[in-house]
């Protein structure tokens, strides 16, 4: 707590939550996102950690009520007259629909795989729902209660906004794109009318979109955004700018999309995920993830920037935020979602990792009062862990931190050029990271023989350019990475037993015999390597994937738990898709028999590799 | 048509009841990528068509093309689908599938997904599922979850893989199998059933509406329950009972070679041949087309005692060839092998054009 009020609910909360469930014991709050109800008189904080919706009031900045929602709730809206609340679960593929004053729970409604941000029409009739895992759009019909369709979005969408007219949706892994090509993303338009995608606005150089905002006017809008540098050696971190912290402006104040830094020279912007407007449209406020601030911009100047005949060479000069970021406000740790007062006067920034909201006073630039969630007393270790990965205090400059390239904890969907040894050497895929503290080595020439040196000297020298990590503070961030679960896989079924195409695909990966009745050597099935709880052998292998520029062919067995989820593939990311793997980079047979298999075969296999 | 014609007025025929067209023809002069267009499918306002060159979309009154080079499977574009849905377009093209979506083109491919053949005939969305028609058997993705299923001779009755053409509804979907008949799909049981010429693969016709036309089939139109059938030699129509088959020789069809048939209501459809478009109204038949002769605009009626008539017209579709149409309102729209056509519809109780 850095200023303001702190309420201080331990003694308080018997009274205030009367009849109200508590914060479950042993469980951080994690605040992840907040809105507003229409008048202004309840603040709402989805706590992803606790699986609750909190109510406070935001002139006592007391909690008034806990609701019980689903599993990992991530977003919130509210139906345009204030009547009803909606809450993602991401982790249970639903939305909760709650009444606006008793907060009693009304219904559940569908989603599509893992439900991230979701936004309400102006009739209150359409809510549309950003499905990170599906890369998709629910379009879900309230009076009916049910979901009428999806809409192609961007890989991994996740945020919206609408003005009416129009929603807009980000997406924050990048969309499939050729081998060691620019990262591309969009903003997915969706016309509300019919209910249809009728522009993608494109984010050239752009992966790790996060909120989007638009001004009352539909006129303006912002989302805020990474221009990650992975196609040149990490070596230039020592330069400056291994990620282009930015924001994408558009709309009809801007014309087109511009893409502006946050950055400063040497202070850099790290990870902004929140976005809001001010209603008279004098400002927009961004949060750093990974820097621990708020950023306050002047809308006009930035729309100056935006339509200056400089415009498409901003993105890449550290000098330009200046013209329009006017503060930098230290809030608390990972600050994530935000929302402003009906007036404009007070932000709430929900703090996911302090357990807090701040309440920033608009007009005086300066944190007022925080309220605190009620988390556990003791910080463990884990938790402690849990700071140090989503903090940028540990790179050079600060200008990064684990979660840039693992977010939300998972991986960015890129493939970089990480080693100091001269461009486009040893390329490598960003990995999943769920559940990997029983799959060393780690690396993909398995280099790293566990988290320890994983995460600790080698990742200071090579990645972060620094040496500030202590042994205490590494021993957190492991206890951390390991603890790390696994998502929910969507392709099982709800039993667990495996359809057919997938029970075929699981004969062909353990299958010992090709289909001439020839053996398979041992070490080429796909079970072999493939073995164990987590899929891999923990060994090293030459599968014949290797490129020129690797400095050795033996990689890394990979575990496959979830590997449906991470795209592309291979050590290097070449693989687009997992057929990939085999249609285009196994002619010899070396990475498993497979050029024996006819194509339904091998769409059974790759149906089966889905459940792991 | 071989039968004697009779010029008679249009009211003594009744022809007065089938749509009349001015037909507007679009080229490579006008803005079309290439002159041999294989699909035409509508999207409101918008007129996509599928041609031997790119893909072209027309709005506004102007066409715009699109071409590998934007992410676009392949240059030849051989069949298109809107999903009512999402108003996304399909794009069947020789080098696989394609998405378009919001000015996105997703590509499907064999080696970068589970589509069977990168040679995509025909394809259709419905509901959560797109069907598509290859030459390697049909398939089928599952949109939310990305699952492909192929179905070809090792869990169907196919017995001839080279599949042409896909229609999709809620309770049954068919394909045209070149060659091979007709596939069914029962949407409830998950169960495949095939229908084939009973007089085998043979141009013989021994028991005309006992099944199937013909083995090799080139289009499947299926609408309120009822299966039109196009094949190279002839037309059939299957009620789910009843097989009831046209022949050039006692129908309006102008030839037996069918690229396409497209049926409005299971009563009233469209078939594309290789000597014009025909119209049947579930009496009467109507045929547009430059004639074959003179190639001058040409309109010919058959009314439901078989007599023939012509109707004088002063425009015609751009070619005899005809690979595919698609409705506007009233309107059509009609894919030739030398242009797009443009049918607008003349209102008749005006008796003006």
């Amino acid at each position: 707590m850095r200023s303001g009020i702190i309420i201080g609910l331990a003694a308080l909360g018997a009274l205030l939550l009367s009849g109200q469930p508590s914060a479950k014991p042993g469980r951080y709050p994690n605040p992840i996102d907040v809105a507003l109800s229409s008048d202004g008189s309840r603040l709402y904080v989805v706590c992803e950690g606790t699986d609750e919706l909190v109510a406070v009031d935001p002139v006592t900045l007391a909690v008034v009520a806990r609701v019980r929602v689903g599993h990992r709730p991530r977003g919130i809206a509210l139906s345009p007259d204030g009547s009803r609340i909606y809450v993602t679960n991401s982790w249970s593929d639903t939305v909760t629909e709650l009444d606006g004053t008793s907060l009693a729970v009304t219904r559940t409604l569908p989603a599509g795989w893992e439900p991230i941000g979701l936004t309400v029409d102006a009739r209150g009739q359409i809510l549309y729902v950003a499905n990170r895992l599906s890369n998709d759009v629910s379009v879900i019909d309230l009076a009916a209660g049910s979901e009428i369709k999806r809409l192609a979005g961007g890989r991994g969408a996740s945020y919206l906004a609408g003005d009416g007219a129009h929603v807009y949706v980000t997406h924050i892994y990048p969309n499939a794109g050729k081998f060691r090509t620019e990262p591309e993303s969009e903003i997915t338009r969706i016309e509300t009318g019919q209910s249809t995608v009728d522009a993608r606005l494109r984010l050239h150089n752009v992966a790790g979109v996060s909120h989007v905002a638009l001004s009352r006017d539909g006129r303006l809008g912002i989302a805020a955004q990474l221009r990650p540098k992975n196609l040149v050696p990490l070596a230039h971190v020592a330069h400056g700018w291994a990620f282009g912290d930015s924001l994408a402006v558009f709309g009809e104040d801007v014309g087109g999309v511009v893409q502006l830094p946050l950055d400063e020279m040497e202070r850099y912007f790290s990870l902004p995920f929140g976005v809001a407007i001010a209603p008279d449209k004098s400002r927009a406020y961004l949060t750093a993830s990974g820097s621990d601030e708020v950023a306050i911009v002047d809308l006009q100047r930035l729309v100056a920037a935006a339509r200056s005949p400089e415009r498409d060479t901003l993105a890449n000069d550290l000098s330009a935020s200046a013209r329009y970021v006017v503060a930098r406000v230290p809030v608390g740790r990972n600050p994530r979602g935000i929302a402003l007062s009906n007036d404009g006067t007070r932000l709430y920034i929900a703090n996911h990792l302090d357990d807090t909201v701040s309440v920033l006073d608009t007009a005086a630039g300066r944190i007022v009062g925080t309220i605190a969630l009620v988390g556990p007393a003791i910080v463990d270790p884990q938790r402690r862990g849990e700071r140090l990965f989503y903090s940028s205090k540990f790179s050079f400059q600060r200008q990064f931190g684990c979660a840039n390239c693992h977010l939300d904890s998972t991986f960015d969907g890129l493939a970089w050029d990480l080693e100091p040894d001269g461009f486009g050497v040893d390329i490598v895929d960003n990995r999943a990271i769920e559940d990997v503290s029983e799959t060393a080595p780690f690396k993909w020439n398995g280099g790293n023989p566990d988290l320890y040196t994983e995460c600790g000297p080698r990742t200071e020298r090579f990645f972060f350019r620094s040496q500030g990590i202590r042994d205490a503070d590494l021993s957190d961030l492991i206890a951390y990475v390991g603890s790390i679960p696994l998502r929910p896989n969507r392709y099982r079924l709800p039993g667990g037993e495996l359809t057919a195409a997938q029970e075929r695909g699981k004969d062909i990966f353990e299958r010992a015999r090709r289909k001439d009745g020839s053996p398979i050597p041992e070490e080429n099935r796909c079970s072999f390597c493939h073995s164990g709880k987590y899929y891999t052998n923990r060994q090293l292998a030459d599968v014949g994937t290797g490129k020129p520029t690797d400095r050795s062919p033996l990689i890394d067995v990979p575990h496959l738990t979830n590997v449906a989820y991470s795209a592309p593939y291979l050590h290097d990311g070449s693989a687009r898709s997992l057929e990939e793997i085999w249609t285009v980079f196994n002619p010899k047979d070396t990475h498993g028999v497979t050029n024996d298999l006819v194509k339904d075969e091998l769409n059974d296999l790759i149906e089966y590799l889905k459940t792991l | 048509m071989r039968l004697a014609v009779f010029f008679a007025s249009i009211g003594l025929l009744g022809a007065a009841e089938l749509p009349r067209f001015r037909w507007e023809n679009f080229t490579t002069a006008q803005g079309l990528p290439d002159n041999r267009v294989y699909s035409v499918c509508v999207d409101g306002d918008k007129v996509w068509a599928g041609t031997d060159n790119g893909l072209a979309l027309y709005q506004n009154g102007k066409w715009r093309v699109f071409t590998p080079a934007d992410g676009l499977a392949h240059r030849a574009v051989l069949y298109l689908a809107l999903d009512k849905q999402t108003h996304d377009l399909w794009i069947a093209t020789m080098g696989g599938l394609s998405r378009y979506s919001g000015g996105r083109f997703d590509t499907f491919s064999q080696l970068n997904s589970g589509l069977p053949n990168d040679v995509v005939y025909g394809v259709a969305a419905h509901g959560d599922f797109v069907w598509v028609a290859t030459a390697a058997g049909g398939s089928r993705l599952n949109k939310r979850t990305g699952e492909w299923s192929i179905f070809n001779e090792r869990n169907t009755p196919m017995y001839e893989i080279w599949t042409y053409s896909v229609t999709a509804a809620e309770d049954k979907v068919y394909y045209a199998v070149w060659g091979g008949g007709v596939l069914e799909y029962d949407v409830k049981t998950e169960r495949w059933k095939d229908y084939n010429d009973p007089d085998g693969e043979t141009e013989m016709v021994l028991f005309k509406d006992q099944g199937l036309i013909h083995e090799i089939t080139s289009s499947v139109s299926y609408v309120n329950k009822i299966l039109w059938v196009a094949t190279y030699f002839g037309a059939s129509r299957y009620d789910g009972r009843n097989w009831r088959n046209f022949l050039e020789k006692d129908s309006g069809l102008p030839s037996n070679f069918l690229n396409q048939v497209k049926s409005v209501d299971g009563t009233r459809t469209w078939f594309s041949t290789d000597k014009g478009l025909a119209y049947f109204d579930g009496e009467q038949w109507a045929t547009y087309r430059p004639a074959l002769d003179t190639h001058a605009p040409e309109m010919l009626v058959r009314n439901a005692a078989g007599e023939t008539s012509r109707v004088a017209v002063d425009t015609a579709p751009a070619h005899n060839y005809i690979f595919g149409v698609e409705l506007q309102g009233d309107d059509i729209w009609v894919a030739t092998a030398k242009g797009l056509s443009h049918g607008i519809r003349i209102k008749q109780e005006t008796g003006k054009p």
